[in-house]
C-alpha cells in the first residue's frame, strides 16, 4: 500500500454518474460549497452525446493556489456508475480514495490494493427513507454530498445556505434537501472514521470577489451589453446554451417597461445557413446581430461568410468549438476550427477571430465583437470552446464603463447625405480600408446602393474589370491590417530570467498555461509567454517570435492550426515554431504542457540551435 | 455585362403620384436580360404597382438570390437599397432584414431554381414564419443564368430545348406556399399585366407573408414546343379564377359590380380586394378549397391563376415575437445596454 494521499485544498474529486440521474445539481452543489469556503475550485463536465442512461463525469479540482486548468489524475473517485466502475477505479491515483455505494457487497477483485475504500450504503439509506422511486434517485445524490462533506470537512452551513438561495420561497423543497443532506452527514459521522479521507477543505480567502460562471452565459450577456437585437441560431452542442442564455438575459433586461414589448428578436432558424443569413440580413439593415454555433455549423455557413466578407456586411459568430472533424467528438473540447474560420469561404477570404481565455473575456469579446463588426463591416468570430463555454469557471467580475456607447462605425446619415458628403459605398476615404455605408431607407434620393457578392467599383456599381477587382481586394487587405491594430492585443508574460525560448498560446489553454509556466520556472526552464487574443496577428506577435530562438506553440488540435496561421501570415523559419499539441478531447493540462516543453527543451539543449537550424 | 445608367431626363408630361413621384422614379438601371424575357415584364409590373401605391421609393428594400430573375431588383426602384444575396438563401437574409426594421417594405425576388431547387428549404421557412413581405418567384421552369437546365418547377414530361423529357415530378410553388402557411398566395403570368399589377399591389399591402408565383417564359431556353412554361402554352392553358381590383382603404369605391359577380375581402391595413368572378364560384379565403382547386388545376394541366388564397388578418413574425414598435435598428445604447449597476447585480448573483 503506497502512502495515503494527504492534501489540504489541493486535490481532485471525480464523480462518475449516469446521465439524467439528477447528479449534476448535487455535484455542482459540492463544488460551490467549497468555493463558499474561500477555496477556488475548477469543475468540468465530461458528458456523452446522449440524454439519458450513458455515463457522465464531473471533475472538481480543489485548488487553493487558484490553478483553474484541468490537473489530470483523480484523488477521490465517487463511483456511482456500475457501468464504468472498472475504468473509474483504474483512474484513481495510487494512495487515493474510492467512495462507493456499499448497499450490495462487491467481491474484493472489484477494488484495488493501493486505493482506500469508503463504502456508504446509499441505496439502503434511501430505500429506508423514501418510497417514491424518483425521490430515491434524486436524494441519493444529496446524501453522498452530505457524507462527503463530513469526510472532507466541508462546512454544512455553507451547503444549507446554498439550498436556502436555491429554494427561496419553496420551503418544502428546502426542508427535504436539508433532510437528505443530514441523512448522509449523520450516517458518515456515526459509521466512518473522520480520518478515513485525508483530503481536507480548509477555509481560506482566495476567491475574493471573483464570479463563477459558464462562458456561454457570459458571452450571451456580452451580446446583451453589446447591443445585439437579433439572434438567429440553430441548436448544436456546445453552443445551444449560449442562445438560451441570451433569451433568459433578454427576458429580464430587454423588455420595455411600459409596454412589456421585446427590444430583441430571437429566431431559431431551420439550419445554420439560415441563421447566418438572418444575421447578415439584420446587420445589413442596421441592427446588431449574432449567431452561436459550433464546427459543423461553421461548415454550413461558409458561402454566406464569404458574401459578408466581400459585400462588407457585419456579422458576429460565436463558435463554441468542439472536437471535429464532422460530428467528431460533439461533447468534447478542442481548438480545431481556427483554419476553417480564419479563411472560411471560397476565394481570397480572411476573417477576424477573437480568442477569449475565460468567461470574463467571453463577455468582453462578444460585446467588443459587435463593435468591431460594425467598425470593420465584416464577420467577427468569437472563438470559445466547450471547456470555457459549458463549465463554470471562476473569473474576475464583469465590468462595464458607464460612458461606453456602441461604436457603429462609418455610417452615413440622412443629414450627411443632405449636406452633400460624397458617398461611395466601397470608397476608402481615409486610408484605413473601411468605407462608409448607409442603412436602407436612409434618404429619399441619396445613398442607396446595391449590395452583392459580385465585383463592384467604389460606388457599388457592378463591374467585371480586372483593375476594379484588384483595387477592391487590395482595399480589403488594408482593412484587414486595420483590424490587426484595433482587435484585442496580445498579452506578454516575461520570465524573471532572460531566455531564448518563448511560448505562444491562446483561448482556453490559458489556465493550464499559467500553471505550466510556474512548473517550468520552478524547474529552471525559463520561457517567455505570449497569449494571442486575436487574428489578424498584431505586430507584437511577430516581434515576439523574432526575439526568441524557439517558440513553442501550444494548441488543442492535431494540425497545429495557429502555427500554420503564423507561418502563413509572417515570413518565418518553420523550425522556429515548435508545436505542442493536445487534442484527445479532454482539456489540456499543465502537466502535459510542462512535460512536453521540458522534453523538447532537453532535446534542443543537446543540439545547439545554430547547428540544429543549419 | 456592364452597368448602364439610365438617362434621368424627366418628360414633363410624366404624371406625379400622390407621393410626388413619376413612374420613372420607380425605375432602375436598364435591364441586361434577353429581349423578351418574362422577367422584364414582371419588373415593369412591380414599377407600376409601386407607382400606383404612392410608395416612397427609398422605403422599399429589395432582396434576391442568384439567377437572371434575381438580377431583376437592379431594374426597378433604383432609389432603394437592394441585396443580391447567395443562391437560394434570400429568404433568410430577408427575414433578418425584416427583423431589423419592421417599417420598410420588403420585396423579395427569386427564380424557380433559386426558390424551388436549391432554396426550397428557406422558401418553406420564410412562409411558415409569416415574414411581412412580398415574395415573387419569376418562374420559367429552367435555370436561365446557367443556360437552360431544368429546374424543380419543370413539369414532368415537359421537353427541354435539347429535346430531353423531364422525368421528375415538379414542385408547385403555390401549393408549397399555401401549405407552408403563407397568408396571401397568387399566381399570374408575366404576359398579363392587368392581372399581375393589382396582385402585386394587394400583396404589398398585405401585412404578412405574400407570395406570387409568376410564370415568366425564358425566351432563350424554354419557349419552344413541348415546354409548359412557354408564352404560347401559358396563354392557351391560363385558367384565371378571378380578376382582382385593388382598392386602397383611403380611396373611394367607384366601380360598380353587378350583384353576385364580385367578392370583397378587406385586408387588415384597410385595403379592399374586389375579386371579380370569372365563371366558377371561388372563395379565396377558404384554404382547403384553395388547395383542392390548385390540385385540380395541376391534374388537368391548367395554369390556375388569380388570387388563390388570402387570410385577411395575418399575424406576422414581429407580432409573434412581440417586438417594440420602434424598428430594432433605431434602438441606441441607452435602450439596449443595461449598464454597470445591473451588471453589479448580475455579478453578485454569480458568487
Ligand atoms: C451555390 C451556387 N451553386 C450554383 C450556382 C450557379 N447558378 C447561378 S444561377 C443558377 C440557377 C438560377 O435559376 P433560377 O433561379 O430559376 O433563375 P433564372 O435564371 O431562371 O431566372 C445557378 C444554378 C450559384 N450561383 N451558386
Ligand atoms: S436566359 Fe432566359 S431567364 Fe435569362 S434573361 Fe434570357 S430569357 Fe430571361
Ligand atoms: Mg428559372
Amino acid at each position: 500500500m503506497p502512502p495515503t494521499i494527504t492534501a489540504v485544498n489541493d486535490f481532485v474529486v471525480k464523480f462518475a454518474n449516469v446521465n439524467g440521474s439528477g447528479s449534476a445539481s448535487a455535484n455542482e452543489l459540492f463544488a460551490r460549497s467549497i468555493l463558499r469556503m474561500g477555496v477556488p475550485v475548477s469543475p468540468r463536465n465530461i458528458f456523452p452525446s446522449n440524454i439519458q442512461g450513458l455515463p457522465t463525469w464531473y471533475e472538481v479540482r480543489v485548488t487553493e493556489k487558484g490553478y483553474l486548468g484541468r490537473r489530470g489524475g483523480v484523488d477521490l473517485m465517487v463511483a456511482m456508475n456500475p457501468q464504468t466502475w472498472a475504468q473509474d477505479v483504474k483512474e484513481i491515483e495510487p494512495g487515493g480514495y474510492l467512495f462507493y455505494d456499499s448497499t450490495k457487497p462487491l467481491p474484493s477483485s472489484a477494488f484495488r490494493e493501493d486505493v482506500n475504500v469508503i463504502g456508504v450504503p446509499l441505496t439502503a439509506i434511501c430505500n429506508a427513507t423514501y418510497t417514491d422511486a424518483r425521490q430515491r434517485q434524486l436524494f441519493k445524490n444529496i446524501i453522498y454530498v452530505g457524507a462527503l462533506s463530513v469526510l472532507l470537512d466541508i462546512d454544512a452551513k455553507e451547503i444549507e445556505r446554498l439550498f436556502g438561495e436555491q429554494y427561496k420561497g419553496k420551503e418544502k423543497l428546502l426542508d427535504s434537501n436539508v433532510k437528505a443532506l443530514n441523512l448522509g452527514r449523520d450516517w458518515a459521522t456515526q459509521h466512518l472514521d473522520p480520518g478515513a479521507v485525508k483530503l481536507k477543505v480548509r477555509r481560506a480567502d482566495n476567491v475574493g470577489n471573483r464570479i463563477f460562471v459558464e462562458g456561454n452565459n457570459a458571452a450571451a450577456l456580452g451580446a446583451v451589453y453589446g447591443g445585439a437585437t437579433v439572434c438567429a441560431w440553430y441548436p448544436i452542442t456546445p453552443s445551444s446554451s449560449l442562445a438560451e442564455a441570451f433569451a433568459n438575459h433578454c427576458k429580464r433586461l430587454r423588455h420595455d417597461k411600459g409596454t412589456g414589448k421585446a427590444k430583441y428578436a430571437i429566431v431559431q432558424a431551420e439550419d445554420e445557413l439560415a441563421s447566418i443569413g438572418m444575421v447578415i440580413g439584420a446587420a445589413w439593415n442596421g441592427a446588431r446581430a449574432f449567431t452561436a454555433t459550433s464546427g459543423p455549423g461553421i461548415s454550413l455557413m461558409t458561402e454566406f461568410i464569404g458574401l459578408a466578407y466581400f459585400a462588407e456586411v457585419p456579422a458576429v459568430i460565436v463558435n463554441v468549438q468542439r472536437g471535429g472533424p464532422s460530428t467528431g467528438m460533439p461533447t468534447r473540447t478542442q481548438q480545431s476550427d481556427l483554419l476553417s474560420c480564419a479563411y472560411a469561404s471560397n476565394g481570397d477570404t480572411k476573417h477576424v477571430l477573437l480568442f477569449p481565455e475565460d468567461p470574463k473575456e467571453c463577455f468582453e469579446f462578444t460585446a467588443e465583437a459587435l463593435d468591431l463588426a460594425d467598425r470593420l463591416q465584416t464577420p467577427i468570430f468569437v472563438m470559445t470552446d466547450l471547456d470555457i463555454g459549458m463549465n463554470h469557471r471562476l473569473c474576475q467580475p464583469f465590468q462595464w464603463d458607464e460612458k461606453r456607447a456602441f461604436d457603429r462605425g462609418k455610417v452615413m446619415t440622412a443629414e450627411d447625405l443632405e449636406a452633400g458628403k460624397t458617398f461611395g459605398r466601397y470608397l476608402d476615404v481615409d486610408g484605413d480600408g473601411i468605407p462608409f455605408r448607409t442603412y436602407p431607407g436612409t434618404h429619399p434620393t441619396k445613398g442607396s446602393f446595391f449590395t452583392r457578392g459580385t465585383t463592384k467599383d467604389e460606388y457599388a456599381r457592378y463591374s467585371e474589370q480586372g483593375p476594379v477587382y484588384v483595387r477592391n481586394m487590395e482595399r480589403l487587405q488594408r482593412k484587414f491590417a486595420t483590424a490587426a491594430k484595433i482587435a484585442p492585443q496580445p498579452q506578454r508574460y516575461s520570465s524573471p530570467k532572460a531566455t531564448r525560448y518563448g511560448v505562444i498560446y491562446f483561448g482556453s489553454t490559458s489556465p493550464a498555461m499559467d500553471e505550466a509556466l510556474d512548473h517550468l520556472e520552478a524547474d529552471g526552464n525559463h520561457v517567455n509567454a505570449l497569449r494571442v487574443r486575436s487574428f489578424p496577428f498584431s505586430q507584437v506577435v511577430e516581434d515576439f517570435i523574432h526575439e526568441h530562438d524557439r517558440v513553442f506553440v501550444i494548441e488543442q488540435n492535431r494540425d497545429g492550426q495557429l502555427r500554420s496561421m503564423l507561418m502563413n501570415e509572417f515570413t518565418l523559419d518553420a523550425r522556429k515554431l515548435v508545436p505542442v499539441l493536445h487534442y484527445d478531447g479532454t482539456p489540456i493540462t499543465a502537466r502535459f504542457i510542462a512535460a512536453d516543453i521540458a522534453k523538447k527543451l532537453g532535446q534542443l539543449k543537446v543540439v545547439p540551435f545554430d547547428k540544429a537550424a543549419s | 455585362m456592364t452597368f448602364i445608367a439610365k438617362p434621368r431626363l424627366h418628360h414633363p408630361s410624366l404624371v406625379k403620384n400622390k407621393a410626388g413621384f413619376t413612374r420613372r422614379d420607380y425605375e432602375g438601371a436598364v435591364s441586361t436580360l434577353c429581349a423578351g424575357c418574362g422577367h422584364d415584364s414582371i419588373s415593369a409590373a412591380i414599377i407600376q404597382a409601386c407607382y400606383e401605391l404612392d410608395i416612397l421609393p427609398h422605403q422599399v428594400a429589395k432582396l434576391s438570390g442568384i439567377g437572371c430573375s434575381s438580377k431583376a431588383p437592379t431594374y426597378f426602384v433604383g432609389a432603394s437599397h437592394g441585396f443580391n444575396t447567395v443562391h437560394g438563401r434570400m429568404p433568410s437574409v430577408m427575414t433578418g432584414a425584416n427583423l431589423a426594421n419592421k417599417n420598410l417594405i420588403y420585396m423579395g425576388v427569386s427564380g424557380d431554381g433559386d426558390s424551388a431547387s436549391i432554396g426550397l428549404g428557406q422558401f418553406a421557412h420564410i412562409m411558415r414564419r409569416g415574414v411581412n413581405m412580398t415574395y415573387i418567384v419569376m418562374n420559367n421552369g429552367v435555370y436561365g443564368l446557367t443556360k437552360g437546365q431544368f429546374s424543380a418547377t419543370a413539369d414532368k414530361g415537359s421537353i427541354s430545348k435539347k429535346g430531353v423529357a423531364n422525368a421528375d415530378a415538379s414542385i408547385d410553388m403555390v401549393s408549397m406556399a399555401i401549405l407552408m402557411g403563407a397568408t396571401f398566395v397568387g399566381r399570374s403570368f408575366s404576359g398579363d399585366k392587368h392581372q399581375l399589377v393589382p396582385l402585386i399591389k394587394a400583396a404589398m399591402a398585405h401585412k404578412g407573408a405574400a407570395f406570387l408565383d409568376v410564370i415568366s417564359p425564358c425566351v432563350a431556353f424554354n419557349n419552344h414546343a413541348g415546354s409548359t412554361k412557354s408564352y404560347e402554352y401559358v396563354r392557351e392553358h391560363n385558367e384565371a379564377l378571378n380578376r382582382l381590383d385593388f382598392i386602397e382603404g383611403r380611396e373611394e369605391i367607384t366601380a360598380d359590380y353587378a350583384p353576385g359577380t364580385a367578392t370583397t375581402v378587406r385586408q387588415h391595413d384597410g385595403s379592399i380586394l374586389r375579386l371579380r368572378k370569372l365563371g366558377e364560384e371561388y372563395d379565396p379565403s377558404d384554404k382547403i378549397a384553395a388547395m383542392k382547386r390548385v390540385q385540380e388545376g395541376l391534374a388537368s394541366g391548367e395554369v390556375v391563376t388569380g388570387l388563390l388564397y388570402v387570410d385577411p388578418s395575418p399575424v406576422d413574425l414581429h407580432a409573434n415575437l412581440n417586438t417594440v414598435d420602434a424598428p430594432l435598428n433605431t434602438l441606441q445604447t441607452g435602450d439596449l445596454c443595461p449598464g454597470p449597476q445591473a451588471l453589479e447585480r448580475i455579478n453578485a448573483s454569480l458568487r
